[in-house]
């Protein structure tokens, strides 16, 4: 999908005046932040499951590459194919091919990240094919024709009634013409119309939550179902995978299961946890007769190697962007590209490039909660500040702040020029506010007083009055 | 294409990690090491009393729970559950030999295959049960057809109590010494299919079954 994170500002600005967007986000902030406090006060052991995760990420990631070939190697015994895709373009061309290899028509979606990040949707329309999206969140935003604004819950900026209007819109063709306003009525309809698809679908394409080095599984953390119907029914099962997600034991992925669903909706467990390894046996009675697993790197590898790799560490449970006050404000569809809040403003500037995503890394308070609920202790804030150097040192940042930043470093690194600056700055503010106490407008930080007023100095620098206390107890 | 994709990959993650070939022997040898070990990480406490935390998880995620002394009871437990839910006296029935050996009322509509889309009803055993969760443990195979777990409305799964495990580890144990290769299909399942899609409001009854009915066996 088109990348449109640097409109950041003048979208951010528009979602706070959107009225349903505020609706919608502030039904479901509490619920998640509460469900999860809930669910980790009542797992003791969660402190220490969360350094075992994390020592099992990183132990997978220094050994990557003998993980992968062992998942590959794996697949391929149990009767699997894996393909592997350096870009979201060679992924697009993988899935496309098998599809047109099996002579497909339809094709259903179980929810995937991955899958948004290679637009594999428009590429397999552009094939011809019929693509319908079956998890709800994924299908309404499908209907509307927009990109997911959170990890796990996708429509989390639709209200109920925008979803009525939406069915009402969309399923009249299928003989539904009754107005369905309450929510059982709304997932009961979307339930009916889904089952033709999942029924006569060719192909069904599914994310992967983990890959499972010693058994080549696959495994899909869900809800509602539509996962195991899009990977049992129809006769092709396509999962698109991202190489981080291998690790090495069911032990291990065991231990990172009990952080996930906690750490995301306050579960102990997602109703459905569903490990795929290989086609159907030739005994069984149901499953895809072909297996297909797309790894894709699309800058992971890069990332592995510099100061991001802890990034890849990612479980995608979603708890920073519910936890972001900046992404509770103005949800996820402000970052301009398919991941959003804390996570996505790390892994856009990455995968896009930092030119067309520099807005991103600033839109962050530094508050930290971001990397306190992370259960794999992704230090998110010093990575959206390494970012930030990396704005400055590319000249990606505005000249005027550049001359400002500059300005000040230079000063900052010469005590003896920067204390007597800042005494005549501090002098000078007080002598101009002193009527008033405050400014309601600076030259040069219009920005910043625009929405509040600078408080007036009181006569000293800080500096100053330590020095005078002495001890600094009389401050 | 695809094998140079496959050989960059490889490459580029070698390089990140500062090597220029696959690992030493030695590092190698401790990574088989440690794939054989299965090492158990930290597990959450489970009571000694694991049936009753089993049953109280299983009501938690919005399972129901009938509890029977022996396989000879299941067919009236399953009447009465069918008949109140207001359910007629047809299912569908995993071709498992468990489920061959009760003698099931004549009165009862069964058919012994993989699940269609008019399907309502099914009944199904477990490989294993999981304490710590309430979680129900599915393997694919010939007596096992996934469908039967995810087509129907009504999902009941016939429960041995020798079947309940403490700890979702134990049926990775389990299975490596009862299995021979692992399934194509290893279902978790934790409750009914629920969604909070619509206004974070939790609704059950998304895609697959809408109700689970758990018939746990003492003997």
């Amino acid at each position: 999908m088109k990348v449109t994170s640097q409109a950041f500002a003048t979208r951010a600005v528009a979602a706070l005046k959107n009225v349903d967007l505020q609706r919608a986000m502030a039904k479901a902030k509490g619920g998640f932040i509460d469900k999860r406090r809930v669910a980790i006060e009542a797992l003791p052991e969660f402190e220490q499951l969360r350094s075992v995760a994390r020592e099992i990420k990183e132990h997978t990631l220094s050994h990557l590459d003998f993980y992968l070939e062992r998942f590959e190697s794996q697949v391929i015994a149990s009767g699997g194919h894996v393909h592997w895709a350096r870009t979201a373009a060679e992924a697009c061309e993988i899935v496309v091919d098998i599809c047109r290899r099996v002579g497909a028509r339809s094709v259903t979606k179980g929810k995937s990240m991955v899958g948004e990040e290679i637009a594999i949707n428009p590429a397999l329309e552009n094939a011809g094919l019929e693509v319908i999206e079956t998890d709800l969140g994924e299908y309404i935003i499908q209907l509307a024709k927009e990109p997911p604004s959170h990890i796990i819950a996708p429509a989390v900026h639709k209200t109920r009634e925008q979803v009525t209007d939406l069915f009402q819109e969309h399923h009249s063709r299928y003989g539904y013409n009754q107005r369905v306003t309450e929510i059982p009525d709304i997932v009961n309809e979307a339930r009916q119309v889904l089952r033709d698809a999942f029924l006569s679908a060719d192909v069904g394409i599914t994310g992967a939550n983990f890959l499972v080095a010693e058994t080549g599984s696959t495994i899909i953390v869900t809800n509602e179902g539509n996962g195991d119907l899009t990977n049992t029914l129809p006769g092709v099962h396509i999962v698109t995978a991202s190489i981080e997600k291998v690790v090495p034991t069911l032990e291990d992925v065991t231990a990172i299961l009990r952080l996930l669903a906690r750490s995301a909706t306050g579960q102990e467990m997602s109703t459905y946890t569903t490990f795929s390894t290989g086609p159907r046996r030739s005994a069984d009675l149901d499953g895809p007769k072909e297996f297909h697993v797309l790894l894709v790197d699309n800058g992971r590898s890069q990332m592995l190697g510099n100061e991001f790799r802890e990034m890849l560490r990612c479980i995608r449970c979603g708890a920073c962007l519910n936890h972001c006050p900046v992404y509770s404000s103005v949800g996820g569809h402000a970052y301009g590209w398919v991941y959003s809040g804390p996570m996505g403003a790390v892994l856009t500037p990455l995968m896009v490039g930092l030119e067309k995503a520099n807005h991103l890394p600033n839109a962050c308070t530094l508050n930290g909660r971001c990397e306190q609920v992370c259960p794999m202790s992704i230090p998110l804030p010093k990575m959206l500040r390494q970012l930030r150097i990396r704005e400055f040192e590319q000249r990606l940042t505005p000249t005027r702040m550049r001359w400002g930043l500059s300005i000040w470093a230079y000063l900052a690194r010469r005590p003896h020029l920067y204390q007597p600056v800042m005494s005549i700055v501090v002098r000078l503010l007080e002598i101009l506010g002193r009527k008033r106490g405050r400014f309601r407008y600076l030259p040069f930080a219009h920005g910043w007083t625009k929405v509040r007023d600078m408080p007036a100095p009181q006569g000293q620098t800080f500096q100053q009055a330590w020095r005078r206390s002495g001890d600094g107890s009389r401050l | 294409m695809n094998n140079s994709a496959r050989d960059q990959i490889l490459s580029d993650i070698r390089q990140a990690l500062n090597r220029t070939t696959s690992l030493d022997k030695s590092v190698s040898a401790a990574l088989e090491t440690r794939l054989a070990a299965h090492s158990i990480h930290v597990q959450p406490v489970v009571e000694t009393d694991f049936v009753s935390r089993f049953i109280a998880k299983s009501k938690a995620v919005a399972s129901t729970v009938a509890t029977v002394p022996s396989l000879a009871q299941v067919p009236e437990a399953v009447t009465q559950y069918l008949t109140t839910s207001s359910q007629k006296l047809e299912v569908v029935m995993a071709p498992d030999p468990l489920l061959d050996g009760i003698d099931w009322p004549a009165s009862m509509k069964i058919e012994r295959r993989q699940a269609r889309r008019q399907d309502v009803v099914s009944i199904t055993g477990v490989f294993a049960a999981i304490a710590e969760t309430g979680t129900l443990v599915l393997l694919s195979g010939a007596h096992s057809p996934t469908t039967l777990n995810f087509l129907p409305d009504v999902h009941i799964v016939i429960v041995r109590r020798q079947q309940i495990v403490t700890h979702i580890e134990d049926v990775w144990r389990r299975m490596r010494s009862e299995v021979n290769e692992v399934p194509r299909t290893i279902n978790f399942i934790t409750g009914p299919s629920r969604t909070a899609d619509i206004e974070q409001t939790i609704q059950l009854g998304a895609h697959g079954p809408r109700s689970l009915h758990v018939v746990l066996v003492e003997n």
